[in-house]
C-alpha cells in the first residue's frame, strides 16, 4: 500500500487538493498501478537500451525565422486575469 | 585558504543562444519587445500546441560544445522537468537530463599568471522560463523569455577561489562571444550563473555540504557572493554548526546570501523523456562541417599573436580579449605592417576614445585603414608621434583621414635641415647663458634646448634631427 504521507506528497507535487476519502481511494488505486510496474520491472533489461522513441528518424527542424502568429491581444483574451498585457497570477512569494 | 579551510566551487552557467526565434516555436527573442509580444501558442503552453526544434539551437550548441572541448552526443534527448510555478506555462520545462548534447569538456583559465584547467561535466539545451514581478497581493508574468534557448554549462567542482570562479565565468563568456553563439550581455540576462559552494578542512578529500547560490548576474557578484558564502560557512564550522544543504539567493545591495529553500522542500522534478520531441540525431558530417567553420578561439589567437606578430604576452592578451578587437588589430596591421605600434595605439589612444564614447570597436569612427594610414605617416617620418596624437583626435571627431588633416592643418614634420638649423641658432643666441653652462658641464640642459626648439616649431620638427643639430652646434 502507498502510505498517506506519500499520497499527500504526490498530491502536493501535482498541485491537487484531496479530501480524506480521496486520499484513501487513490492510495489503493496507486498501489495497484505500482504493483503492476513492479511486475514489469522484473523483466531483465540489463542489455537493453532505454527506448525514447520506437523509430530512429531524423527530427524535423524549424529554420530560425521569427514570426508573430498571434497578437498579445488574442492570446491574453483567454487569460483568467490580466493587468495591461501582463498575466496576473496569485502571489508566489 | 580560509582559516585552515579550502573552498570547492562549481558553476552552472546559463547562456542564452543568439537565435532570432525561440527554441521550439517561431516567436521572436528580441529583448526590447512589448509585454507578452513574443508569445506563441507553444510558448504560452496551450494544450495541443507542439514544439518543433529550432535547427540553429542545435548548431550553436554543437559549436559551443566543440569550443569547450566537449564530446558531442550523437543521439541526445529532451526531457521534461516538472514543477509548478507561474513563470512556466506548461507546468514543466523542456530540458535535457540523462542524455545531454555536450559532455566531458574543459577550459583553461589564467589566474595570477597561472594556467588552470577546469573540467566541464556537461552542457545541455533547454528553454528559459518567463519573468515574474511580485507585488505582494499578486504577481505579474511576462512570457517573452519563455522558450528562449539556453545552453546550461555545468563545470566540475574544480574551482577553489572566488577569483577562479569569476575568471572561469569570464572565460566561458569570452569563448561563447568569440564563436558568436551568445552575445554575453549581462545586463539583459544573456548569461546567468548559479554557484555551488562548499568548504572543507585543507588536506581532506571528502567534500563538505554544498550550498547553491542562484541567479548571480555579474562577474563581480559571482566573486562577492562566493566570497561571502565561504566566510559564512567557515564561521559556522568554527562555531561547530552544521552546514545545511540549501539554495540561497545573493542580495547584492547588502552583499550577503539569504536562504531560499532547504533540501527538505527541494523539488522532485520527476524528469522523463519528452514524448513531443524526437531524439536529436547528430551525424559526423554535421560535426565536421561545424568544426570547419569554427573561428579561431581566444587562447589560440593569443598564442599566434605572440608568435606571428612578436607581441609581448600582455599585449596579446589585451588584443584578443574580444574578437572584434583582435579583428581590428589584424586588419590594421595588415596595412600598417607595424604590429607593435598598432598594438600600442590601440591599447592607448583607441581604447581611451572607445571607452569615453562607450562604443564597441567595430563602430569606431577611425577605421583600421584610417589608423594604419596614420601609423604609416609616423613610420615615414612625415609627422612625429606627438603630432600624431592630435591628428588621431581630429580623425576621431571628424572621420577624416590622417593625410587630409595634416594637409588641412599644415602639420607636416619639418625635416628640412636648414630650416631647423636656423631655429636652433635663434634659440642658442637667445639663451647664451645656458649655452655657457652647458659647455662648462651641465649637459642636462640639452633637454631644455630640445624643448625650446620643439616649442618654436609647434612640435613639427623631427626630434632626431633637432637632437643631432643641437649636439653638433653645442660641441663647437
Amino acid at each position: 500500500m502507498v502510505d498517506l504521507k506519500t499520497i499527500r506528497k504526490i498530491a502536493k507535487l501535482s498541485m491537487i487538493e484531496m479530501s480524506e476519502n480521496e486520499e484513501a481511494d487513490f492510495s489503493s488505486q496507486l498501489s495497484k498501478a505500482i504493483e503492476y510496474f513492479n511486475q514489469v520491472s522484473e523483466v531483465d533489461t540489463k542489455n537493453v537500451d532505454p527506448m525514447t522513441t520506437p523509430t530512429e528518424i531524423v527530427p524535423h527542424y524549424r529554420e530560425d525565422v521569427p514570426a508573430q502568429v498571434v497578437s498579445p491581444e488574442e492570446i491574453l483574451a483567454i487569460a483568467p486575469e490580466r493587468t495591461g498585457n501582463l498575466y496576473t497570477v496569485p502571489p508566489v512569494v | 585558504m580560509y582559516r585552515g579551510y579550502e573552498a570547492v566551487i562549481g558553476l552552472e552557467i546559463h547562456a542564452q543562444l543568439s537565435t532570432k526565434s525561440k527554441i521550439f516555436s517561431e516567436d521572436a527573442t528580441a529583448f526590447d519587445a512589448g509585454d507578452n509580444e513574443n508569445l506563441s501558442l507553444v510558448s504560452a503552453g496551450l494544450p495541443g500546441a507542439l514544439p518543433v526544434l529550432n535547427r540553429k539551437v542545435v548548431e550553436f550548441s554543437i559549436q559551443a560544445g566543440l569550443a569547450l572541448g566537449c564530446e558531442i552526443r550523437r543521439k541526445n534527448t529532451f526531457a521534461r522537468k516538472n514543477y509548478f510555478y507561474p513563470d512556466l506555462p506548461k507546468g514543466y520545462q523542456i530540458s535535457q537530463y540523462d542524455e545531454p548534447i555536450c559532455e566531458n569538456g574543459r577550459v583553461i583559465i589564467f589566474v595570477g599568471g597561472q594556467e588552470k584547467t577546469i573540467r566541464i561535466i556537461r552542457a545541455h539545451m533547454e528553454e528559459d522560463a518567463g519573468k515574474s514581478t511580485h507585488f505582494g497581493e499578486y504577481t505579474l508574468v511576462n512570457y517573452n523569455r519563455a522558450g528562449v534557448p539556453l545552453l546550461e554549462i555545468v563545470s566540475a567542482p574544480d574551482l577553489r577561489t572566488p577569483e577562479e570562479a569569476a575568471e572561469y565565468a569570464k572565460t566561458i563568456r569570452q569563448i561563447l562571444k568569440y564563436i558568436g553563439v551568445c552575445d554575453g550581455n549581462l545586463e539583459e540576462g544573456s548569461l546567468r550563473c548559479d554557484c555551488n559552494v562548499s568548504v572543507r578542512p585543507v588536506g581532506t578529500a571528502e567534500l563538505g555540504t554544498k550550498v547553491e547560490i542562484k541567479n548571480v548576474n555579474s562577474f563581480r557578484f559571482v566573486e562577492k557572493a562566493i566570497e561571502y558564502e565561504i566566510e559564512r560557512q567557515v564561521d559556522a564550522l568554527e562555531r561547530k554548526e552544521k552546514i545545511i544543504q540549501e539554495t540561497r539567493l545573493y542580495d547584492s545591495d547588502k552583499n550577503r546570501t539569504v536562504p531560499m529553500r532547504t533540501k527538505e522542500d527541494a523539488q522532485d522534478y520527476r524528469y522523463f523523456p519528452d514524448p513531443d520531441l524526437l531524439p536529436v540525431i547528430i551525424t559526423d558530417e554535421m560535426i565536421k562541417e561545424i568544426h570547419l567553420h569554427l573561428p579561431e578561439l581566444p587562447s589560440a589567437r593569443k598564442k599566434r599573436f605572440i608568435e606571428h606578430y612578436g607581441l609581448p604576452e600582455y599585449d596579446a592578451i589585451m588584443l584578443t580579449a574580444e574578437k572584434e578587437y583582435a579583428d581590428y588589430f589584424e586588419a590594421t596591421t595588415k596595412i600598417s605592417s607595424n604590429p607593435k605600434s598598432t598594438a600600442n595605439w590601440m591599447m592607448t589612444e583607441l581604447t581611451r576614445e572607445l571607452n569615453q564614447a562607450n562604443i564597441e570597436v567595430d563602430k569606431s569612427p577611425v577605421s583600421p585603414a584610417g589608423l594604419a594610414g596614420l601609423l604609416k605617416l609616423i613610420d615615414q617620418g612625415i609627422i612625429s608621434g606627438k603630432i600624431a596624437k592630435t591628428v588621431f583626435n581630429d580623425m576621431w571627431s571628424t572621420g577624416k583621414s590622417a593625410e587630409e588633416i595634416i594637409k588641412d592643418k599644415n602639420l607636416t614634420q619639418i625635416s628640412d635641415r636648414a630650416a631647423i638649423e636656423k631655429i636652433v641658432d635663434e634659440i642658442l643666441s637667445q639663451n647664451s647663458k645656458s649655452v655657457l653652462e652647458y659647455k662648462s658641464g651641465r649637459t642636462k640642459l640639452l633637454g631644455f634646448f630640445v624643448g625650446a626648439v620643439m616649442k618654436a616649431t609647434k612640435g613639427q620638427a623631427s626630434p632626431d634631427l633637432v637632437n643631432q643639430i643641437l649636439l653638433d652646434k653645442l660641441k663647437r
